[in-house]
This record gives C-alpha cells, sequence and structure tokens, in this order.
C-alpha cells in the first residue's frame, strides 16, 4: 500500500528544533529526523528514547571479565600449575595479581567490540547497505522532518501544511512510498 | 546549544557556515592530489620498501643480523617498539579523555590523531614479531588449544600482558575511529559525483543516513567508548612498562615506571601530533580549524607531561643513591657519565629542558618553534628508550660480560623503513579520509566559530 509522506527541510537546526516543538504541540506526529550532525534535544520533542547500548556494554564487559577469569584460571592453576621461581599456582587467588592486566585487557575488548558490533547491527549500518536518507544534502547541511500520514490520522493534510509553512522550512517534498 | 564566554578564543576562525566546513574538509578528497603529495608518497614509499627488505632479509637469516651480542638482547628493537607504541599514545588520549573533559578543541585534531595513532601501533606491533624471528609461530603467544601437550601460555609474564594490551589497544582504537568516521564519509559519499568514488565511500560509510536515533546511539557509544579507552591508554603504557619494571635488572626495577612512562608516551604522542598537523593543516589549508590556540593546547599538555617527566628522571636518580643498593647506584651513574652519556644527555636536553621554553607564551604560540621543539622531543623520546633499554643491561654483573652496542645496518633500516611505512600509511589516510572530524566541528560551529561569538545577539539568543 503506498504512503504518503512529507519531507520538510531546513537549513538551520534550531529552526528545525522550534519547528518540530510546534508540529508535536500540536499533535503532528514527526516519524524521523535527518541530520548532519546530532542535534542536542531533539530527541525528548520528537519521541526518541535513549538507547540502551550503554547497559549492553556493561553486559558484555562482564562476560569479558568472567572469560577472562575462568579461562586463566584453567590455563594457569587447573590444567597446568606453573611453578615459576619457587611460587606455584595453587590457586587463582594466590596468583590473582598477576592476572588482573590481562583480566582487565579482556573486559574492555570484550565489552567495546560487542558495544560496536550491536551499534552497526541495530542501526542496520554495515557494507553494501545502501543509503537511505531522502535528499543527499541532510549529510551536509540540511536538515529534514520526516512525516508520515498514515501516522497522522487525527490531524489533517492541510493542518500539517499550514503547520509546516510556520515553522520556516526552506524547501518542501511530497512522496509516495511503497 | 552551548554557550562560552566571549573572551574564549573562537575554535573555528572566519565566517563559516554548515557548508563551507564540508568544502574545506571534502574538497582536497574530490580534488586532484598536489604534487607535492606524489613527491612525500614517493619518498616515504621507497623507504618503505627499503623497511620491508630489510625484515625480509632479517626473517630469512634471523635475528643474529641485528648488531645484538650476548650482554645485549635487546636494543633498538625493543627501544623502536616503545617508541612508536609512546607516539600511539596521544590520539586515543585526545578523542578520549579530552571527549570526557569535554574539551572541544579537540575535534579539530582527533581523527587525523587517531589515524596517527593507529599507524604508529601498526608499526610498534611489528617490532615484537620480527623480534621472534620465526614470525609465522607468532600465534604462539594467543592460548590456543595445541598438540604439545597441556600447554599454556604464561599468564604471569608482562611480556604477555603486553600481546593483550596492545592487541586490545589496537582493535578498540580502530573501531572507535571507525565509528566516528561512518557519518564523515556519508558525506563524501552524498557529494561524489564519480561512481567508482561513490560506490567506495557508500561501502565506507556503511549505508549510514543520519537518523535521529542513530545520532542518540552514535553519541552514547562514543562516550563509553571514551570511558573504556581512557583506562585503556593508562594500562597499555603501564603494561610495556612492566615489561622492564618487574625483571631484576638495575635501571629497570623500578616502581615508578608506570606513571613515568605513561607520561613520557603522551609527550612524545602530542611532539608527533605537531609535527603532522603544523604540515598538514597548511598543506590542505585547514588553517581556520586548526590554529595558533590548537597548537597552544597541545603545547601546554607537551609542558606538563614533559615536566613530570623530567621530574621522573630526577627522582629516579635521587632513588639510586639513596637506595643504597650499589648496583642501581652504578646503573644510573653509568648513564649519566660512562660511555653513553652522549645518549644520556641527549635525552635530558631535549626532554627536560625543551618542553620547559613552553613557559613563554610566545615560543608556545610561534608554529616554527612549536614543530622545532616537536622534532627536538621525538629525538629526546627515543634516546629515553635506549638509554633505559641498553644503557641499564650493558654493564651487568660479570665486568667480563661488559659491552657494546652498535646497530647493525639492518637494525637502522628497519627503523627507518618503519618511518616510511608510517608516513605512507598516513599520506593515505590524508589523501582518501576526511582528515577532520568534520560533522563533529559542526557542533561546536554556533558555540565556538568565530562569526558567531562576533554576533551581536550571541548572548540574547535563546
Amino acid at each position: 500500500m503506498a504512503e504518503k509522506v512529507i519531507y520538510a527541510m531546513y537549513d538551520d537546526d534550531d529552526v528545525l528544533k522550534d519547528g518540530a516543538k510546534k508540529l508535536v504541540s500540536n499533535g503532528v506526529k514527526i516519524s524521523e529526523v535527518f541530520s548532519p550532525f546530532p542535534i542536542h534535544g531533539i530527541d525528548p520533542i520528537i519521541g526518541v528514547k535513549n538507547t540502551r547500548l550503554g547497559i549492553m556494554a556493561f553486559l558484555y564487559g562482564l562476560t569479558g571479565l568472567t572469560l577472562a577469569t575462568y579461562g586463566m584460571r584453567f590455563f594457569m592453576v587447573v590444567d597446568w600449575p606453573m611453578n615459576i621461581g619457587g611460587k606455584p599456582n595453587f590457586t587463582y587467588l594466590d596468583n590473582m595479581l598477576a592476572f588482573i592486566p590481562v583480566t582487565f585487557e579482556f573486559t574492555v575488548l570484550c565489552a567495546a567490540h560487542g558495544m560496536a558490533i550491536t551499534y552497526l547491527l541495530r542501526n542496520k549500518t554495515l557494507p553494501g547497505i545502501p543509503a537511505q536518507n531522502p535528499d543527499p544534502r541532510t549529510t551536509d547541511d540540511r536538515f529534514v522532518i520526516e512525516i508520515r500520514m498514515s501516522e497522522n490520522h487525527k490531524v489533517s493534510e492541510e493542518a500539517i501544511d499550514k503547520l509546516l509553512t510556520e515553522t520556516g522550512y526552506v524547501e518542501i517534498d511530497k512522496k509516495e512510498i511503497k | 546549544m552551548q554557550k562560552e564566554a566571549v573572551i574564549r578564543e573562537p575554535l573555528i576562525l572566519g565566517h563559516k557556515s554548515y557548508h563551507d566546513v564540508t568544502e574545506d574538509v571534502c574538497r582536497p578528497i574530490e580534488d586532484k592530489a598536489p604534487r607535492m603529495w606524489y613527491i612525500l608518497f614517493g619518498i616515504a614509499l621507497i623507504i618503505g620498501l627499503y623497511g620491508v627488505g630489510c625484515i625480509l632479509y632479517l626473517l630469512g637469516t634471523g635475528i643474529g643480523v641485528w648488531g645484538l651480542n650476548k650482554t645485549i638482547g635487546w636494543a633498538w628493537d625493543i627501544t623502536n617498539f616503545v617508541w612508536w607504541v609512546g607516539i600511539g599514545h596521544a590520539g586515543t588520549l585526545i578523542s578520549a579523555v579530552l571527549l570526557l573533559f569535554r574539551q572541544k578543541w579537540r575535534m579539530a585534531i582527533n581523527r587525523s590523531a587517531e589515524a596517527m595513532t593507529i599507524f604508529a601501533v601498526f608499526m610498534a606491533g611489528l617490532f615484537p614479531l620480527i623480534h621472534m624471528g620465526r614470525l609465522w609461530v607468532g600465534y604462539w603467544v594467543l592460548p590456543l588449544p595445541n598438540q604439545f601437550g597441556s600447554l599454556w601460555v604464561n599468564f604471569n609474564s608482562p611480556l604477555l600482558w603486553d600481546v593483550f594490551a596492545i592487541s586490545t589497544y589496537l582493535s578498540v582504537s580502530l573501531v572507535f575511529w571507525y565509528i566516528g568516521l561512518i557519518p564523515d564519509f556519508a558525506t563524501i559519499r552524498d557529494r561524489a559525483k564519480k561512481p567508482v568514488a561513490k560506490k567506495m565511500y557508500s561501502i565506507l560509510s556503511f549505508g549510514w543516513s543520519g537518523r535521529a536515533k542513530h545520532w542518540n546511539r552514535f553519541e552514547t557509544v562514543s562516550l563509553v567508548l571514551a570511558g573504556l579507552a581512557t583506562p585503556l591508554v593508562f594500562s597499555v603504557h603501564s603494561i610495556v612498562s612492566f615489561d622492564f619494571a618487574t625483571s631484576v635488572i638495575p635501571g629497570w626495577h623500578t616502581t615508578i615506571f608506570p606513571p613515568y612512562f605513561v607520561c613520557g608516551a603522551v609527550f612524545s604522542g602530542f611532539a608527533m601530533v605537531q609535527t603532522l598537523l603544523l604540515v598538514m593543516r597548511k598543506a590542505m589549508g585547514l588553517e581556520a580549524y586548526i590554529h595558533t590556540k590548537h597548537v597552544e593546547y597541545m603545547n601546554i599538555v607537551i609542558m606538563v607531561t614533559g615536566s613530570i617527566v623530567g621530574t621522573a628522571y630526577i627522582t629516579e636518580l635521587f632513588i639510586s643513591w639513596y637506595s643504597g643498593v650499589e648496583y642501581e647506584a652504578y646503573a644510573f651513574l653509568n648513564r649519566a657519565t660512562g660511555p653513553y652519556w652522549w645518549a644520556y644527555w641527549s635525552m635530558m636536553t631535549c626532554n627536560v629542558i625543551s618542553p620547559q621554553l613552553m613557559w613563554i607564551r610566545k615560543l608556545r604560540r610561534s608554529l616554527m618553534f612549536t614543530f622545532f621543539i616537536s622534532i627536538v622531543v621525538n629525538i629526546g623520546m627515543w634516546f629515553e628508550r635506549y638509554v633505559i633499554i641498553v644503557t641499564s643491561i650493558h654493564r651487568d654483573y660479570v665486568p667480563a660480560a661488559w659491552s657494546m652496542h652498535y646497530p647493525s645496518h639492518i637494525d637502522i633500516g628497519v627503523y627507518i623503513g618503519t618511518i616510511g611505512l608510517f608516513f605512507v600509511f598516513f599520506l593515505l589516510f590524508a589523501r582518501y579520509f576526511p582528515v577532520l572530524a568534520l560533522n563533529e566541528v559542526k557542533t561546536i560551529l554556533k558555540g565556538s566559530g568565530q562569526s558567531y561569538k562576533e554576533s551581536p545577539d550571541y548572548h540574547k539568543h535563546h
């Protein structure tokens, strides 16, 4: 089913932000904002929730910590206890101090890479994926508000047009997308 | 939008718009490379290939081709390794530590400083690998199940800690750098006209579209990665220093090593950033973004870390006497007055005296002087590692075994070769990658740009 989408383009991030506030307060649902750089403060206006990637990083880090601890306990204490300079590895605790550097490094390794991979997957940004920004200028100096009519049943198209005109856009484009 | 005091110098000079920032950074990539680029690239490539030749000869013959002997088992190889790792410390420090401290001047320099970091760590990693002699069994440093019985690597050894530290540092820095590059590649992709360039940058930009949710995630990922990379920066050079500090060699067995090495690393890293950026800003016309104020900030970092390094040298000297250990005392006396006195005093002059000149405002804001000092510091920091490594072991407990180290032409060739390879990578980066975090710079344009600061309603707006 084809649906109608309005793209309103702005040349300033602050103008877009004020415009978005106005639209939202009049009951318009903004589906997406495209910008060349992060517009600080836009997320709560258009209802973008804060990401939970930080929590994921913590969990990946915890995984790394556990793996490193169990790994070194197995290599150095269980499987082949080494006797270095008359100081054998009888228990993990006896020798833990020497394991701290690698434990730390491995924790960071898992947290950083785990989070980076999750970030790319969640964004669906991977090599070979085509760009989806509505206009190539949105990675340069243009800012675009996307309004999908299917998400706006309460407000009529004419009312949205009128509101948009008041926000001071520089260009407007309407498209039918499948 | 964040505001800052008007008296604070603007970080972006001139009357730039968002589009101007894009133009200024993308133009050198889209235009034909200047003749000078080809000349420099050619020179770097020849030197790099000579280094590769030396490495191949070394691998074919064995590390006996180095000037090592049975007293001096580590010399130029490990000196070069520590020197390159040290240089590789500025990039992540700039992008991670300065991000946590919300220092906006980092945005103009973080991209190229991080590129420098990654290439420097490549060069550093090469030395322990070729020092193995048998490069093809390099994977034995990893705890892999094997056919030699229950034989594992020794997790008590600082050399193994180094394997983990350097590989973690390299891969995390690479990821941090690349995540920042994705939106900038998207900008180049959307401007590209030639089909091949468009295709290449399209692949490199991973289909980035700049959605609000993506930017939200981007900022969180940058912040968390900075939080992870910050202790990583400090841990890596601490662990490099453990290679020496946990041994029982007088002159190495020193508890002061970790902080002393970390400061030395930041010191040398910033010097290398200055060397590269002072040329790059001129060659690529980025004077509006990387200007005197940025250079001054970096010189202040050089001054502070240089002073810490100087304090460490003097502390070390004092403690060697105060400890009452005669071997320790001799090691330091021998450094300063023995056959390697010239290396010791070059190190002292380059690293202790030169950063103190940065107290003078006129000097630290002078670009020519900064460039000169940055070279001096790079030389001094190479000597520091040479002094620590060679002078501590060339006279051991048995005077019959006392020896001197003379580098062979392979020693020199491999070292010079890594400098060539480093510049090959850096020049390729400068040619094809956005050398400035252009989209990040746009976020500070209104807060720290000259035209906005000078506009009459800068303080009334919002």
